[in-house]
């Protein structure tokens, strides 16, 4: 069964439309990789996803349940969503513990005894357990952006969205980030993620949706996608990419 | 892991002894600087013509003695009123702040009436405030009418409150919307966000402001004294009433000074800790 299913997704900023009837299922376990020029709309549909967006038609279901209908409660859905941003946004006044454990401890009613036990179980697991009670400014992005990953996971969400997660970050630390969502797709995540990195794309993704004119305009396993992509317009896409250097 | 000691270069060893040199020059300067210029100001005034019956008039060291208990009780009124009217005036001032912030049509008349607030009290002359409250109010013959001082407070209190909230807002919004966007996506209610993510990042924030109005409060507040209760400046007043000397206002002026010395190194203190904050990310 799949656990997320936009269909129709229309959303609009002041007469500019940037979602035009989107389409898009994601089943469990699966790692769903969307691709498109700068300006396409990844973020807006993520955000939507999330309900922090208010859509302007179409319906989201996420375990069959409609999340778009304006009777649910979005904060009992974000519950279940984990989102992860191209700028971390970590809480700079709190430090890493705290990040983690503001959501189990305020939002789940967790013990804090407990949920500092599970954060630093986490934090150790992806290498940042001496970090703990270090603040977000003296973490490098990559360890920032780490540290947003475990805030998320620590929800134990049924989804997670990542946002470019490694635009922000310089080059060497891209590896470190891209190995942790290797890691929680291992883990069996479903997961949504926007990105400019085909390669990693390429090879973690299961598939690749390409969003061009507000819709998915070509979808599939990522090396048919990305090897032998059948619309002119993915191809132009791709072409850029790699005039770029970017596959 | 240990380090092998350093050890400078010939150059750094030059550069450091140049700067050592360079740092006892400029307090030598700096000392004879000042050391000149108290002197001249010293014999400016205490040669000019009219110095002695100044001296007599505002520095007769008996009336000052004679006036101080008088002041001191007057000051102890200002300490008090300082101390509860700027707690309420802050207290004030994050609740409009807040009402400001609240989204969705159920709230419109909240939003409304607390922006009135702030428009209204922040262009009113804080002694009118007083006066209608302090004159005014007792005037209607109401039953259980608080003291003309509270009254006072009260005054102190709404008009600071406009100025706090306004401060407060702009901490408010000069937290990124990202932070509320990731607030939010963890599934933090609006209320959670604003407590647990927004508020500690914008109080940090404003916090030298802040300080500042309160600094600025304190020497608003013996303007209660317009109404009848005895400040430290009304206590000089009638000092000098009394003696036809103006020394009882000096006395007050340097208590107040003398006051407003820790609030004002505090109000240092926390801005200078603000600014490095920021500098270092
Ligand atoms: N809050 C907003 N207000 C107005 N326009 C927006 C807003 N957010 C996004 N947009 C516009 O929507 C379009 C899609 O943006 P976005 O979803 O960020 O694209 P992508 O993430 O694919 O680069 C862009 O043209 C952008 O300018
Ligand atoms: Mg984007």
């Amino acid at each position: 069964m799949s656990l997320l299913r936009c269909r129709g997704l229309r959303k609009t900023y002041g007469g500019h439309v940037v979602l035009d009837g989107l389409d898009l299922t994601v089943d469990e376990h699966r790692v769903v990789a969307l691709i498109g020029a700068s300006g396409s709309g990844k973020s807006t549909l993520l955000r939507c996803v999330n309900l922090l967006e208010e859509l302007d038609d179409g319906t989201i279901e996420l375990d069959g349940e409609d999340i778009s209908d304006p009777r649910v409660d979005p904060d009992r859905v974000r519950r279940r969503i984990g989102m992860v941003f191209q700028s971390y946004n970590l809480f700079p006044h709190l430090s890493v513990l705290e990040n983690v454990t503001l959501a189990p401890v305020r939002v789940h009613g967790r013990a804090r005894a407990e949920a500092q036990a599970q954060a630093r179980e986490l934090l150790d697991r992806v290498g940042l357990g001496e970090k703990a009670d270090a603040y977000p400014d003296r973490l490098s992005g990559g360890q920032q952006q780490r540290v947003a990953i475990v805030r998320a996971l620590a929800n134990s969400p049924r989804l997670m969205l990542l946002d470019e997660v490694t635009s922000a970050l310089d080059p060497e630390l891209v590896g470190e980030v891209l190995a942790l969502i290797r890691d929680l797709k291992a883990d069996g995540m479903t997961m949504v993620l926007a990105t400019h990195e085909m390669s990693f794309a390429r090879e973690v993704a299961d598939q690749v949706c390409f969003l061009d004119g507000g819709r998915v305009i070509e979808t599939g396993p990522p090396e048919r996608v990305l090897g032998e992509p059948t619309e002119p317009r993915t191809r132009q896409f791709l072409h850029r990419i790699i005039e770029a250097g970017r596959l | 892991m240990t380090l092998a000691p350093h050890l400078p270069s010939e150059a750094q060893r030059r550069r450091a002894a140049y700067r050592r040199r360079q740092t006892v020059t400029s307090v030598l300067v700096a000392a004879a600087s000042t050391a000149a210029l108290g002197t001249l100001l010293v014999v400016a005034v205490t040669g000019a013509p009219g110095w002695d019956r100044v001296r007599e008039s505002f520095a007769d060291p008996a009336i000052a003695r004679d006036a101080l208990p008088a002041v001191l009780t007057g000051l102890w009124l200002n300490v008090r009123l300082l101390v509860c009217c700027a707690a309420g005036a802050l207290l004030l001032g994050l609740l409009v702040a807040l009402l400001r912030t609240l989204r969705g049509p159920v709230f419109f008349p909240v939003r409304a009436l607390a922006a009135g607030y702030t428009y209204t009290f922040r262009g009113l002359p804080l002694i009118i405030v007083l006066y209608v409250l302090t004159l005014g109010v007792p005037g209607l013959r109401l039953g259980g009418m608080p003291s003309v001082l509270v009254l006072g407070g009260l005054a102190l209190v709404l008009t600071y409150g406009g100025y706090l909230a306004e401060v407060f807002r702009a901490g408010i919004e000069s937290v990124h919307p990202s932070q509320l966007a990731a607030a939010r996506s963890l599934g933090l209610t609006y209320r959670q966000t604003m407590r647990h993510v927004v508020l500690p990042q914008a109080v940090r924030r404003v916090a030298p402001p802040l300080l500042n109005d309160v600094v600025a409060m304190q020497k608003d507040v013996g303007l209660v004294s317009l109404a009848g209760p005895i400040d430290a400046v009304r206590a000089a007043q009638i000092a000098t009433a009394e003696t036809f000397n103006y020394t009882p206002y000096v006395v007050a002026g340097v208590l107040f000074v003398l006051l407003a010395i820790p609030l004002i190194a505090i109000t240092d203190a926390v801005t200078l800790r603000a600014a490095r904050r920021q500098g270092r990310s």
